[in-house]
């Protein structure tokens, strides 16, 4: 196949060493195409320059439309569309508004941010993921580099790997 | 230098390394059901059975075939949904707010403890549903277009906002707990060697990779559901016990409700977790990962929500008396005093005093004692719930209908029906599913951080000899 990508996977077997192998490459002006790891590394987003997730921005304003259906709804369900005589209450009795305001401004924001961030990592059943190694999600920390997108020669990345500290250098062609 | 403290003794035991962890845990997903695992499903399958057969009597027949009366419309049903309810605290609990409070303890048990809690949510779910009466109508509170009847729903009614607390905790504990899980079902995906478990978990792993841009988001998603939940899970019993406190009934009509009931639902959450967490190590061999140390903590946050609980027992007959209305005053002395006093003091001794005991640090760390008083926390919060319901309710007004309730063998089945329910779904979980979250528990193994702390602990050990 014409467009298929060529990596070079580094392995790595800490935390720590494939920490200390992205400050390297990195340093020597090698883009990195991605890093995956069996759990979550704190700093690794500085690290490899990923900026801050503007997934709360979604959540908010996730939340805020919740906020809105559920005030309008009861605005204009108990005090325009049907008004009705609750034991002499106010048609509009914001206070009783508050819980159900409340649980759909969380339920919208929950949903619409998790829906957000499925959306956005390609995060669906029929994904079809692209594994690099399948010992990440065990053990093992993987570098992955595209050849395409770096102007080093495959033997130079593969040593630069091996020098930075990965226990095992392979190649995927995806 | 680095000095972390060493008075702290580690998350998880047995020097485990990443690859354990998986193996551990993946373990029971991969292999075989065992004989003691499809005994106690057969058990829970025989509950459910049964059950179903009461459910089918109650929706065939209608609710007149339950013990109620004229005088007491809400008994059983109404104390089991509150119940399940209650217990369905925990979960959401202990991985939100616990979250929240950096509790790293929490990433042994909070797997389970969630998809207990959404177990029992369905459980309390079913008891809205058969206490309707007339089931197919359910979707009556929610609020839908006029063609469907001649009036919107009453958004006023506590009832109405129970829709709404309930549905909502629901789906956003079940999105939380499925979301935790994508990483560990990829975990499984990645060790499956047949072909249809390599379709099944590659399908329910959503194609997780592992990559650092998706954990940076999946961190920030996860932080900010906890944030989102932990206000969640404090307003859903606050709003069921609104569907008490807003009312006018003596007994019922009382501002204490909110947090006394949060404190309740929390305390019987701790005890069904605890419950099902000494039953699940020993049986999955997880006494590295849920230690003597998990269980002394949970025992710590029942003793607290225990006293808040008893606290607030008192308080209530306090306040009825200092309020100098004879109705409430009657309607407490009733409680301890009345045709119900059996109910008032086992949930007095059950919730008040039992949980006491565990000021002993040796009863905290003994397994059987924990095991025991955990049972005993839910039979006392089952019998709060009894207590302000059904006492509440059974002496009216008017002398001419005071009127006493007991259960017909339908209800008990109902409630039979639940425990089969909840078995079921929990056992599923516990053979298909991680029961640990693997993932969490090896971010907090870190290895180097370890290694530290031991050639400290080691030097500061010769020092002191």
């Amino acid at each position: 196949m014409s467009n298929s990508k060529y990596f070079v996977v580094g392995v790595f077997e800490e935390e720590d060493a494939v920490m200390h192998a992205i400050e390297e490459i990195r340093g020597a002006g090698v883009k990195i195409h991605e890093v995956f790891s069996p759990y979550p590394i704190h700093g690794i987003d500085e690290l490899l320059g990923i900026k801050r997730s503007r997934l709360p921005k979604a959540a908010f304003a996730f939340g805020i439309t919740g906020t809105a259906c559920a005030l309008t709804l009861m605005i204009w369900t108990m005090g325009f569309d049907w008004p009705m005589n609750v034991g002499g209450k106010h048609n509009i009795p914001l206070p009783d508004f508050i819980p159900i305001t409340f649980e759909l401004t969380v339920l919208f924001s929950a949903f619409g941010m998790v829906g957000t961030f499925l959306t956005a990592s390609s995060l669906f059943p029929w994904s079809k993921p692209v594994i690099f190694d399948e010992r990440i999600t065990d053990d093992k920390f993987v570098m992955a580099i595209d050849l395409a997108k770096n102007k080093r020669s495959k033997e130079e990345l593969v040593q630069m790997l091996t020098e930075s500290g990965a226990s095992e250098v392979n190649e995927k062609e995806v | 230098m680095h000095i972390s403290s060493h008075v702290r003794p580690d998350l998880v035991k047995g020097g485990k390394t990443l690859h354990d962890v998986t193996q551990d845990i993946s373990r029971h997903v991969e292999s075989a059901p065992n004989k003691r695992w499809l005994a106690a499903f057969a058990v829970s399958l025989l509950l459910l059975s049964y059950g179903l057969y009461n459910l089918y009597k109650t929706f065939w027949f209608g609710v007149g075939m339950w013990g109620l009366n004229k005088t007491v419309g809400w008994a059983w049903d109404i104390t089991n949904f509150v119940w399940w309810v209650g217990i369905g605290h925990a979960g959401t609990l202990i991985s939100a707010i616990l979250l929240l409070f950096r509790q790293k303890w929490r990433t042994s048990i909070n797997r389970a403890a969630e998809a207990m809690t959404i177990f029992a949510v369905l459980c309390a779910a079913s008891f809205i549903f058969g206490h309707m009466g007339r089931p197919w109508l359910a979707y009556w509170p929610l609020p839908l277009p006029n063609t469907f009847g001649s009036l919107w729903v009453n958004f006023n009614s506590p009832l109405v906002w129970d829709v709404f607390a309930i549905s909502t905790y629901l789906s956003v504990s079940l999105v939380f707990w499925y979301l935790g899980m994508i990483p560990d079902l990829a975990t499984i995906r990645d060790r499956a060697t047949n072909k249809i478990s390599k379709i099944v978990y590659g399908t329910l792993s959503f194609g997780w990779t592992g990559g650092a841009k998706d954990w940076s988001r999946y961190e920030a998603v996860c932080l900010i559901l906890a944030g989102l939940s932990t206000p969640l899970v404090l307003s859903v019993h606050t709003i069921v016990s609104m569907d008490f406190a807003t009312s006018l009934v003596p007994g019922w009509h009382t501002t204490i409700f909110p947090p006394y009931f949060v404190a309740g639902a929390i305390f019987s959450g701790f005890a069904m977790v605890l419950t099902l967490m000494l039953v699940t190590r020993v049986v999955y061999k997880l006494e590295d990962y849920i230690t003597l140390e998990h269980m002394e903590t949970m025992n710590k946050i029942i003793i607290l929500t225990g006293s808040i609980v008893g606290v607030a027992y008192i308080t209530e007959f306090f306040i009825a008396w200092y309020s100098g209305v004879e109705y409430e005053s009657y309607a407490f002395i009733n409680r301890a005093t009345g045709p119900y006093w059996w109910a008032y003091w086992s949930m007095m001794t059950c919730n008040v005093i039992s949980p006491q005991l565990l000021w002993i640090r040796k009863l905290r760390r003994n397994i059987a004692a924990t095991f025991v008083i955990s049972i005993v926390v839910n039979i006392g919060m089952w019998f709060e719930r009894f207590v302000i319901i059904v006492t509440s309710l059974h002496r009216d007004y008017l002398p001419s209908s005071w009127a006493m309730y007991a259960p017909t063998s339908v209800e008990i089945g109902y409630y039979i029906f639940s425990f089969g329910l909840f078995f079921t779904l929990f056992f599923l979980f516990a053979k298909f599913l991680p029961v640990v979250n693997m993932a969490e528990v090896k971010a907090i193994l870190n290895s180097s951080q370890k290694h530290q702390q031991k050639t400290y602990l080691k030097a500061t050990e010769k020092e002191h000899v």
